[in-house]
């Protein structure tokens, strides 16, 4: 079942910046891209566990702070020599409001 | 007996419906038409032709009432339809309750009224119908009207255009980093601002409106960064909703919109929909094309055909006259996309094609969209373009057109631009030289001075030489910046200031950037080269800059900060100690490290902590100390005179007044001070980007040291006698440095590159010169020496950086 939530507005994460939803599992990095897109993925590298949120964006990819992964926003995939992935998750933009599938990261709630 | 087709709302798609009935079928439906308005269809995208003036209202008219009359289609104008009633298959407006056996709702959308204080003053209005565009008519009539528009998509920047045409005062507000950010990267958006700013129409972007001003009628509008534009009317521009109110009180399937299925038929079999106001497969529609195509799909389907709509790719164009713009398809960049972009600086030109699998999905043109419907065909068709690729973007004319000039930039700068600073020589001087017959690079180097001296120029001198020799001259490998450039870091730099470029996509498009907006080498460094160039003019550009400098803390391994306050010249008192301890308790800072710089290192701390503890050291009047930062660091000095017994001068107090004089200044690379008493060198200034040793007759001032990743000694500079010239001359090289140096080379890099003999030509030997360096530099100063804390802990600068969107860590738990 789809939970959907409305964890904020779009223009409340400037344009390519990020912020974080916390979870009982830990953060989610939500970033919003130069043209107005909103992908979220786990807040933490694979690589040794950078938190995503706090690297620099260009074009739809974010590049993690500590040793430089690049990962993919639409598929969470590491890009070029590295491997690796972080989960991504469902984001629906409904009149500028960023709504979340809250069943993805908090499984009880889906449950009820 | 024909059937009864009652039809609500006489818009653009409604007007097709009617025609494709009337044309298959005249007699199969006694139709009836109700509209809100009061008038029959007409062609809704021209309005922004009747507003500028080019167009007057009956020229768009497309079914007059004569019309109607001779088709035999009865009509109720300026008669919302208010109640359907299913059972008895009726429809009632203010005055009229017609029966019906088909019924078509075609009532468009209405336009968003941001929930605003204020919105309902006069003088606020939308843009969709007629009605709107007369009262913006009648609001022109003033003399130096004042206008504000609020959204900077579509139709809000053709309205802007419209007003302004008419001789109004216009100012667009809108949300986003850039204009029609739904239809243009960011590249296009800039240059679309640009030629909308030359026509006098003001943009702010990430312009929040907070309230709309005035007694009973419109005097201002409020933005929340406390912006305050006068206004005598506003025009909102915020999107569209679709029109569903009737379908939602009879119990219809909505979501967004109306629900049809593929044959536009509605949750009831005898009730369907067309137009903005439906969803189909999830999806809105708010341009014609695809609303001509469901007319077509329901006209059949109602004569008992078995159409199916299925929406094709479509593509938008500006209407503005004089603003060429065209984008279609899906442009946002992804993993397995690639990007072509072709920029003409000269012509403004930018193109930018999304491949994905050898396919074309979309495309943004700017400035010449010729090629637009040729692109959009190979978008529809998903053509392969695996041939065509190199060419592909000059588009289906390529024999004839000329590829792009990678000199293009070099070769619009006016004669007397400055090409070489040292030797003061200019592109007509170096051209000049060639006319006068040097025939090579060195000839013109041997005539002319250019780039002998610091050499930074060279791939500039060589450019011109190529445009003043043509072919015969094959231009030297040079450096560039990144895969994203031709240019080297030197030429970017110089381009900067003889072109005044002044932001990030102005320099991408003048020098022809090959990608649309950069890569994580490039962005730091332009932001850097423009903090440079324009001081107090230039908007820092946070999302261009590392962590550490976005938050002004370190990152640390698993993610928290550091926090590391200035302790100037490594003095520091019994009342910040006590702070700093009191600071570490209060946010159980795990580490608290004596660093290798002078000064209290507190490691471990939260993010979302980090304003807290600033503003508390703050309260004991401590100040960042950029231990973060591309930037001045710290002032090392040892005791002194005050209490060593070897000391010579004041070592202490001077590095003091160096480090208050630096401190806040951004540069290439970190830059690093120390000042010993003696040489002794306690300080151990002769590893330093710039060190002190005081002597008993003055002060030597040492540059250009290291004790990173490379071990250099420093070398003498100069030696003076005074403390303000000794001050002088580390602002005037420090200068020279920050003004010279490509990003991320540290002093000692720098001046291997352009030699020490010529810094202190530029520092030393130059009087007027050095003057003129610590000038520029204190002119910096006064917009640089912030304190970052502080612009965060109290006035709530980048607040959405250290609070979580959301949190659902606690729902859990209850
Ligand atoms: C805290 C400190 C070590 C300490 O505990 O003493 C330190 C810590 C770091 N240094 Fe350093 N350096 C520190 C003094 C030095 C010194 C000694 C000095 O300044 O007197 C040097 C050698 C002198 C020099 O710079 O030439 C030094 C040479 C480096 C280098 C190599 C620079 C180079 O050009 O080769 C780096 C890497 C870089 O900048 O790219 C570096 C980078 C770093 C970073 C920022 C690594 C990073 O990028 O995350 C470290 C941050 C740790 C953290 O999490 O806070 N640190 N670092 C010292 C802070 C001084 C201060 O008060 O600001
Ligand atoms: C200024 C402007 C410029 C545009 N430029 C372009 C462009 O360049 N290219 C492009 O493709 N698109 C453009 N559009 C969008 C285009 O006009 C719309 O997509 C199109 O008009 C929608 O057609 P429609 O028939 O669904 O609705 P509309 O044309 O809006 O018609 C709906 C009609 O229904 C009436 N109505 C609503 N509710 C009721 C009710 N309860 N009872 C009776 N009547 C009702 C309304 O009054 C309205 O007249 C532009 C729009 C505007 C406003
Ligand atoms: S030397 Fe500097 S960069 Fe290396 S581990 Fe120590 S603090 Fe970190
Ligand atoms: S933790 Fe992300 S790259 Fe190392």
């Amino acid at each position: 079942m789809n939970d959907f939530v409305d964890i904020g507005a779009v223009e409340d994460i400037p344009v390519r910046a990020a912020r974080v939803v916390k979870t009982p599992q830990g953060c989610i990095a939500v970033f919003r891209t130069a043209t107005n897109k909103v992908y979220a993925i786990d807040d933490k590298c694979p690589h040794k566990g950078g938190p995503l949120s706090n690297g620099i964006q260009h074009d739809e990819s974010i590049t993690c702070p500590l040793h430089n992964w690049v990962f993919d926003l639409n598929t969470g995939q590491a890009k070029g020599a590295d491997e690796g992935s972080v989960k991504t998750y469902t984001i629906k933009v409904t009149d500028g409001r960023i709504l979340m599938d809250t069943s993805e990261f908090i499984p009880e709630m889906a449950a009820e | 007996m024909a059937q009864k087709l009652v039809i609500i709302g006489a818009g653009m798609a409604s007007g097709r419906l009617i025609e494709h009935l009337l044309d298959n079928d005249p007699n199969a439906y006694d139709i009836t038409l109700f509209n809100a308005e009061p008038r029959g269809n007409y062609n809704r995208i021209m309005l922004s032709p009747v507003l500028s003036g080019e167009k007057t209202y009956e020229d768009i008219i497309t079914h007059s009432d004569d019309w109607y009359a001779e088709n035999n289609v009865t009509t109720y104008f300026g008669e919302a339809v208010t109640t359907i009633d299913q059972d008895a298959k009726t429809v009632t407006s203010k005055s009229h309750t017609v029966t019906y056996d088909k019924l078509v709702i075609a009532t468009g959308s209405a336009p968003f009224i941001i929930p605003v204080p204020g919105k309902d003053l006069s003088g606020v209005m939308a843009y969709r119908d007629l009605d709107d565009v007369n009262k913006m008519l009648a609001a022109c009539d003033k003399k130096n009207a004042k206008a504000v528009v609020i959204g900077g998509g579509l139709l809000g920047l053709e309205a802007a255009a419209g007003l302004k045409e008419q001789g109004m005062d216009v100012t667009v507000l809108h949300i986003a980093g850039h204009l029609m950010e739904r239809q243009l990267d960011p590249a296009a958006g800039h240059l679309l601002r640009k030629e909308l700013e030359n026509r006098d129409i003001k943009i702010h972007t990430e312009g929040f409106t907070k309230a709309i001003l005035g007694e009973d009628k419109v005097d201002a509008v409020l933005l929340e960064d406390g912006t305050i534009y006068e206004a005598d009317i506003v025009v909102m521009s915020a999107g569209i909703r679709p029109e569903t109110r009737i379908a939602t009180d009879l119990g219809l399937h909505v979501e967004r919109g109306i629900v049809v299925d593929d044959g536009m038929q509605t949750s009831d079999p005898n009730i369907f929909a067309v137009g903005e106001c439906i969803e189909h497969q999830d999806q809105l529609y708010g341009l014609v094309a695809p609303l001509y195509d469901q007319a077509k799909v329901l006209g059949a389907n109602l004569l008992g055909g078995d159409e199916i709509f299925s929406p094709v790719e479509i593509s938008t164009k500006l209407k503005v006259t004089g603003c060429d713009l065209f984008s279609a398809g899906d442009f946002a960049e992804g993993s397995d996309r690639e990007e072509i972009v072709f920029r003409d600086a000269v012509r403004g030109v930018y193109k930018r094609l999304i491949i994905q699998k050898n396919i074309i999905i979309g495309a943004v043109m700017y400035g010449d969209t010729a090629d637009g419907g040729w692109f959009l065909q190979k978008i529809k068709d998903r053509e392969d373009i695996s041939e065509l690729r190199d060419t592909l973007i000059f588009g289906p004319n390529f024999a004839s057109g000329a590829p792009s000039d990678p000199l293009a930039a070099v070769a619009a700068l006016p004669l007397d631009a400055e090409i070489c600073g040292c030797n003061g020589v200019s592109k007509g001087d170096i051209l000049a030289a060639i006319e006068g017959g040097a025939d090579s690079l060195d000839a013109v180097k041997m005539l002319t001075k250019a780039s002998t001296s610091c050499g930074t120029c060279a791939g500039l001198t060589a450019q011109v030489v190529q445009i003043g020799l043509g072919d015969d001259f094959v231009l030297p490998e040079a450096d560039t910046i990144c895969k994203c450039s031709d240019y080297s870091h030197d030429d970017v730099r110089k381009l900067i200031i003889s072109k005044e470029l002044k932001t990030i996509p102005d320099i991408m498009q003048e020098l022809q950037w090959k990608t649309s907006c950069g890569c994580i080498t490039c962005r730091p460094a332009l932001n850097y080269y423009l903090v440079c160039a324009w001081p107090g003019e230039y908007v820092d550009d946070g999302q261009s800059r590392y962590i550490n400098e976005r938050v002004h803390a370190n990152i640390q391994k698993d993610g928290t900060y550091s926090v590391v306050p200035r302790m100037w010249g490594g003095i520091t008192t019994p009342d910040e100690l006590r702070a700093i301890a009191d600071a570490a308790d209060k946010y159980n800072v795990p580490t608290v490290k004596v660093t290798g710089g002078q000064r209290i290192d507190l490691l471990g701390i939260e993010k979302e902590d980090l304003p807290a503890i600033w503003y508390d050291l703050n309260e004991a009047g401590m100040v960042s100390g950029q231990a973060y930062a591309k930037g001045l660091r710290t002032v090392k000095t040892c005791v002194g005179s005050d209490h060593c017994r070897f000391g010579t001068q004041d070592s202490t107090g001077l590095g003091i007044q160096l480090e208050k004089a630096m401190w806040g200044a951004w540069s290439p690379h970190k830059f690093k001070l120390a000042v010993s008493g003696c040489p002794r060198n306690c300080a151990e200034a002769t590893c330093k980007d710039l060190g002190i040793i005081c002597v008993d007759s003055g002060y030597q001032i040492l540059v250009g040291g290291a004790a990173g990743m490379d071990l250099r000694e420093t070398e003498l500079l100069a030696q003076v006698t005074t403390e303000e010239e000794a001050l002088e001359l580390a602002c005037a090289f420090y200068q020279l440095y920050r003004e010279g140096a490509q990003y991320l080379h540290r002093p000692y890099k720098w001046i291997a590159k352009v030699g020490l003999d010529w810094v202190k030509g530029q520092c030393v030997e130059d009087v007027e010169n050095r003057k003129a360096l610590a000038g520029r530099f204190h002119y910096s100063q006064t917009f640089y020496q912030v304190d970052p804390w502080a612009e965060r802990a109290s006035k709530g600068k980048d607040a959405y950086e250290y609070s979580p969107l959301a949190d659902f860590s606690k729902v859990a738990a209850e």
